[in-house]
C-alpha cells in the first residue's frame, strides 16, 4: 500500500523524505522572513540533475501552492485587497507583454544586454537606497512582524504616496483596505510599470510590486504582502499550467515539498512572535550569498564534468538553508524558555 | 512570468494544477486544525516545565 503510494508520486521513499525535509526548511524560512526559500528550490533541483524545464516548472508549481496557503492565511487576517489585486493583475499582465516586446526590439538592435544590465543596477540600487534610508530613519525595513496585531488604518502612508493620492484625483476613485482612496488609473499605471520591469528583466516581480504598492499607492504593508501573494497565485497558476503542458511539473517533487513547507511555514511564522528578526537578517543575507556561491560551484562542476563539485554545490545550498532555519528554531526555543523562566520567577 | 502567452485547454494539466491547489487547501485546513489540537501540548514538551507556572 505504502509502496504503491510512493510509486504514484514517482519517487523512492528516501527521495520523498528528502523533499519533505527540504520543504520543511524552506517553509520555516518563508514563514519567518515572508520571502525567500522558494528560490532555493529550483537551483537545488537543477543540481540534483533534473532537467531545467522540470526544475523551473516544479519550482513554479511549488511557489503556486505556497502562495495559495499564504493567501488563505492573509485572507483570514483581512489582509488581501481583492479589488486592488484584480486591477494589479490586469495592469501587470499588459506591462509584461510590453516589456517582453521591448526586449525583442532591443535584441534586434543589439542593445538588449547593456540596457537590461543598466536597468537592473538602477532598479536594485534605487530600491536598496529607499529601504536603507527607511531603516536608518528608524522605521524598520522588510516585513512587519506585528502586522497581525496592528490596525490597518494605523499605518502611516509614505509621503510620496500621500502626494500622489492628493494630486491625482482622476475618477474612478477606488477605496482600498486601510482607508486608502486612490485613483484606479494610478493603480493601473503602477501595475503596468511593475509589469513592464518584470517582463523586461525576466523576473517574477514581487520585489518590485511590494515596494511599489507601499510607496506609490500607499497600501499598508500587510495588505501589500497579502495582495502580492494573491497576484502570485494567478501568475504561479498560469506559469505552472504552461510548464505543465510541456511536462515540466513533477508531482513527485511538488507534493512532498508542499507537504513539508506548509508545516514549516506555520512554525516559521509562529517564531516571528518571539524572535527579533533583525538579529537573524544577517544570517539570511549570508544564506543568499552562500546560495549564490553554491550555484556558481555547481555550474563550474557541471561545466568541467566534476561530480564532486556538483555535489558540493548542492550540499552548500541545502546546508545554508538548514543552518539558517535551525538558527531561527533554536533562537525561538531559547527565547520561549527564557520568557517561561522569567514568568515562573516573578511573583503574582 | 506567463504574460499573455495564451495557454490552450488541456484537461490533464488542469487536473495537475487542481491537485496542487487541493493539496494546498487541505494542508492549510489540516495543519491549522492540528495546530489547535496538539499545538499547546507540543509547546509544553519543547519549552519544558509547567506551562502555567507563571500564570
Amino acid at each position: 500500500m505504502l509502496d504503491s503510494s510512493f510509486a504514484l508520486l514517482g519517487g523512492s521513499p528516501e527521495l520523498l523524505a528528502l523533499f519533505v525535509g527540504f520543504g520543511l526548511v524552506v517553509g520555516v524560512l518563508f514563514g519567518f522572513f515572508g520571502m525567500g526559500g522558494s528560490f532555493l528550490v529550483t537551483p537545488a533541483l537543477l543540481m540534483m540533475g533534473y532537467a531545467p524545464r522540470v526544475a523551473v516548472g516544479s519550482g513554479m508549481a511549488f511557489v503556486f501552492g505556497t502562495a495559495v496557503i499564504a493567501t488563505l492565511k492573509h485572507h483570514d487576517l483581512g489582509q488581501v485587497d481583492y479589488k486592488l489585486g484584480v486591477i494589479m493583475i490586469a495592469g501587470t499582465t499588459l506591462g509584461i507583454e510590453v516589456g517582453r516586446a521591448s526586449v525583442f526590439y532591443l535584441e534586434a538592435l543589439g542593445l538588449a544586454g547593456g540596457v537590461i544590465s543598466v536597468a537592473y543596477v538602477l532598479l536594485l540600487g534605487g530600491i536598496g537606497l529607499l529601504v536603507t534610508r527607511e531603516a536608518l530613519a528608524g522605521d524598520g525595513a522588510g516585513i512587519d512582524h506585528d502586522a497581525a496585531d496592528k490596525d490597518l488604518s494605523d499605518y502611516e502612508i509614505p509621503p510620496v504616496a500621500k502626494r500622489i493620492q492628493e494630486t491625482v484625483r482622476i475618477p474612478p476613485m477606488v477605496s482600498l483596505r486601510g482607508d486608502v482612496q486612490v485613483s484606479a488609473w494610478v493603480i493601473t499605471f503602477v501595475a503596468f510599470l511593475t509589469g513592464l520591469l518584470s517582463g523586461f528583466l525576466g523576473v517574477g516581480g514581487g520585489f518590485i510590486r511590494m515596494p511599489a504598492m507601499i510607496y506609490a499607492i500607499g497600501v499598508p504593508v500587510p495588505v501589500a504582502v497579502g495582495t502580492d501573494l494573491f497576484e502570485i497565485v494567478f501568475s504561479g497558476a498560469i506559469g505552472s499550467y504552461l510548464y505543465g503542458q510541456g511536462g515540466g511539473v513533477d508531482l513527485g517533487i511538488v507534493v512532498p515539498l508542499l507537504f513539508g513547507s506548509a508545516l514549516g511555514a506555520r512554525v516559521g511564522s509562529a517564531a516571528t512572535a518571539v524572535v527579533d528578526a533583525d538579529g537573524i537578517k544577517v544570517y539570511f543575507g549570508g544564506m543568499l550569498l552562500v546560495g549564490a556561491l553554491a550555484v556558481g560551484i555547481g555550474e563550474v562542476g557541471s561545466y568541467v564534468g566534476s561530480e564532486l563539485l556538483e555535489t558540493l554545490g548542492l550540499l552548500l545550498v541545502i546546508g545554508a538553508a538548514v543552518v539558517v532555519a535551525a538558527a531561527i528554531l533554536y533562537t525561538a526555543l531559547r527565547s520561549l524558555r527564557a520568557t517561561r523562566r522569567r514568568g515562573a520567577a516573578s511573583p503574582e | 512570468m506567463a504574460g499573455l502567452a495564451v495557454p490552450t485547454w488541456d484537461p490533464q494539466t488542469a487536473l495537475l494544477i487542481g491537485v496542487i491547489l487541493l493539496e494546498a487547501v487541505v494542508l492549510y485546513v489540516g495543519y491549522g486544525g492540528l495546530e489547535r489540537l496538539v499545538g499547546p501540548r507540543v509547546m509544553d514538551v519543547l519549552v519544558g516545565g509547567d506551562q502555567r507556572a507563571g500564570q
